[in-house]
């Protein structure tokens, strides 16, 4: 019995997802586009989750490791033929080489995770608001860093001609992928211990844990994850600087806030609810036609939406709207 | 000395005009985490509310005064709306949830002012005439940096005069100490509260009034970017006082425009990774604060 509610808390998340996958390979090849979009958004929040979730420590800085993810695969993926048009300035080493999607993905997820590791060791010692704006200042050079060097991307300009691999079975697989990997990890020892840090620190300390180095680890799984999505997202759409800066970071930290930080279940319903109501308000944006009224919002509409939602969610109920628990449809009985 | 460095008074000048900026900005962010444990991303927000004001001002053709004066009041009036609707709620919370909620309002807000404005933004011009230089033995000196470090003087002595002599001050420093203590002595909540908002929108409405001068061009995103960087040095600083947080405003600002001047042309492109990497080196061997000194609760 208790086995089974175990292996919901994996079961649901995934369902979830895998429905979404379905869902979107039923409707037109137009609204495609926004489901993949969305599953590529819970690998990231799944990403963050794994960190942020786990330890309760703010990180402003994840969506450096997705830039990197995206700069690794898409550099790398971008035909030999058209890289001196798109990279002039490439490095040698670089200019020559071209690899397959999967290894694309593959080297994206490992250079987030090494990535993840170089910050996190210095940087793990830090907690509260020195963390927080300690990982803004990592989001900050790295987007400084790949704006202008052109020599491992194509700087201020975005990825163009990068195989556009990413349809909905690979986004919905690479979600996926999160999804085990956080559950897993969530499960497992270090997973348990870094969980106890959140709680209560001192205790925690006391009965031997290194906060440090639970923290790193979660930071370099959650950088390997974040890598791959960064991967998935350059082979979805034409990425640059600044489509993997503050925008990004504003959304992927709102939908983990909404749909609660502390659990998995929380990310991905998080992620998927909010992609759902900013990919509808995108539309809308366009005009569209709700219960026979003609809606036509000005474009900007939705941020201020995803916005007020997401102060919304933070003051009235700020552990989300799963309440940061994982789902259990059958609760247990009353002692 | 100067020399080696490539940096000439010109620039020494500048960059203490954008460090006094940046202390004020400093102070109208940490006045409310004195109060209220609370770090306000939208701060920039305010200022650029206050910018997009005197550009409808200057479009207008309405005078300077009148131009100023309703900088200050739309400032006044979002920082007290800002308090009312999220402030006070969040009341209690833990300063990351906190972060993360001004965080939503700041892009809130930036989107409000990208639907009503457009991207492109408006011109505020009507007090250009200040970037003209005046010579002052041989240094070239912009007419605003002038203002902009008296005025910050002023501001500051003021503000020491308020949080020193007063009664409101008092209280305010007793609240930042231990809210709930100050309470229970008598300190009322809500007033002290609404007096720090208060001031610390008005200070953001001297900070647009002076960052609208230096860029006359109000976007969306204007003083964002000043605000990531003075959040920076307000940490840096050290945030749980008044001083510390201070210093540390000016000093990344002050690091920001003397790197800015200092940096030759094919690295000023790589500006904010330097400033960046410092931040992390300084919080990495400080965590408490670069200015805080002695013995300090740990709050945050």
């Amino acid at each position: 019995m208790k086995r089974l509610l175990v292996v919901q808390e994996l079961v649901g998340p995934a369902v979830l997802v895998a429905a979404a996958g379905v869902l979107g390979a039923a409707v037109s090849t137009a609204t495609q586009t926004y489901f993949t979009d969305a599953l590529v958004k819970v690998a990231i929040v799944v990403a963050l989750y794994v960190f942020i979730g786990n330890s309760g420590v703010l990180s402003f800085g994840h969506i450096s490791f997705v830039a990197l993810g995206a700069w690794t695969a898409g550099v790398l993926s971008v035909p030999r033929t058209e890289k001196p048009a798109i990279m002039p300035n490439l490095a040698h080493w670089l200019a020559h080489r071209e690899v397959g999607n999967l290894t694309s993905l593959l080297l994206a997820a490992v250079v987030g995770c090494v990535a993840a590791i170089v910050v996190g060791i210095p940087l793990m010692r830090l907690s509260g608001l020195a963390a927080g704006i300690a990982t803004f200042a990592v989001l900050e050079i790295t987007h400084n860093l790949l704006r202008y060097e052109e020599k491992v991307g194509p700087g201020l300009n975005a990825f163009s001609a990068v195989p556009e691999t990413t349809g909905l079975r690979q986004a919905t697989l690479g979600a996926l992928v999160a999804v085990v990997a956080a559950f897993v990890y969530a499960r497992s020892r270090f997973g348990r211990m870094l969980r106890a840090t959140r709680e209560d620190d001192a205790a925690a300390r006391a009965v031997g844990v290194s906060v440090y180095r639970q923290r790193l680890i979660a930071f370099a799984i959650s950088g390997l994850l974040a890598g791959l999505a960064g991967g998935l997202y350059v082979h979805l759409l034409p990425v640059n600087t600044e489509s993997v800066y503050l925008d990004l970071t504003f959304i992927t930290l709102a939908m983990l806030v909404v749909g609660g930080a502390t659990s998995l279940w929380g990310a991905v319903v998080g992620a998927l609810a909010v992609s759902a109501l900013d990919s509808y308000l995108a539309v809308a944006e366009n005009g569209t036609d709700f219960l026979g009224w003609h809606i036509d919002l000005p474009a900007g509409t939705r941020v201020i939406v995803v916005g007020a939602l997401m102060a919304v969610v933070l003051i009235v109920r700020p552990s989300g709207i799963t309440g940061g628990r994982e789902l259990r449809l059958r609760r247990r009985a009353a002692a | 000395m100067l020399a080696v460095w490539n940096i000439d008074w010109q620039t020494l000048v500048d960059a203490v005009a954008q460090g006094a900026i940046y202390a004020l900005m400093a102070v109208g962010i940490g006045l409310v985490f004195g109060v209220l444990r609370l770090v306000n991303f939208a701060y920039g927000q305010l200022v650029m509310a206050g910018a997009f004001a005197l550009a409808l001002a200057s479009q207008w053709g309405w005078p300077n005064w009148a131009g100023i004066l309703l900088c200050f009041a739309a400032v006044l009036a979002l920082s007290l709306l800002e308090d009312r609707l999220v402030f006070r709620p969040l009341r209690g919370h833990s300063p990351a949830v906190m972060l993360v909620a001004t965080f939503a309002v700041a892009f809130l807000l930036q989107s409000v002012a990208l639907l009503w404005f457009g991207p492109l933004g408006k011109i505020a011009s009507s007090l250009a005439y200040l970037n003209r230089p005046v010579t002052v033995s041989g240094v070239d000196i912009r007419k605003i940096t002038i203002v902009a470090i008296v005025a910050v003087a002023i501001c500051l002595v003021l503000l020491f005069v308020l949080l020193e002599r007063t009664t409101i001050g008092l209280h305010m420093r007793a609240a930042s100490m231990d809210f709930e203590t100050a309470r229970m002595l008598g300190v009322r909540a809500d007033r002290v509260i609404t007096f720090a908002v208060v001031v610390s929108g008005l200070l953001a409405a001297v900070v647009a009034v002076m960052l609208t001068v230096q860029t006359p061009l109000v976007t969306p995103d204007f003083a964002l970017r000043d605000t990531i960087v003075v959040l920076a040095g307000v940490v840096v600083g050290g945030m749980n006082r008044p001083i510390p947080a201070t210093l540390g405003g000016f000093a990344i600002g002050f690091a920001d425009g003397l790197l800015g001047g200092a940096l030759p042309t094919n690295q000023s492109q790589y500006l904010p990774s330097f400033l960046f990497a410092a931040v992390i080196l300084v919080l990495l061997v400080r965590p408490r604060g670069l200015f805080t000194f002695g013995k300090t609760v740990e709050r945050v």
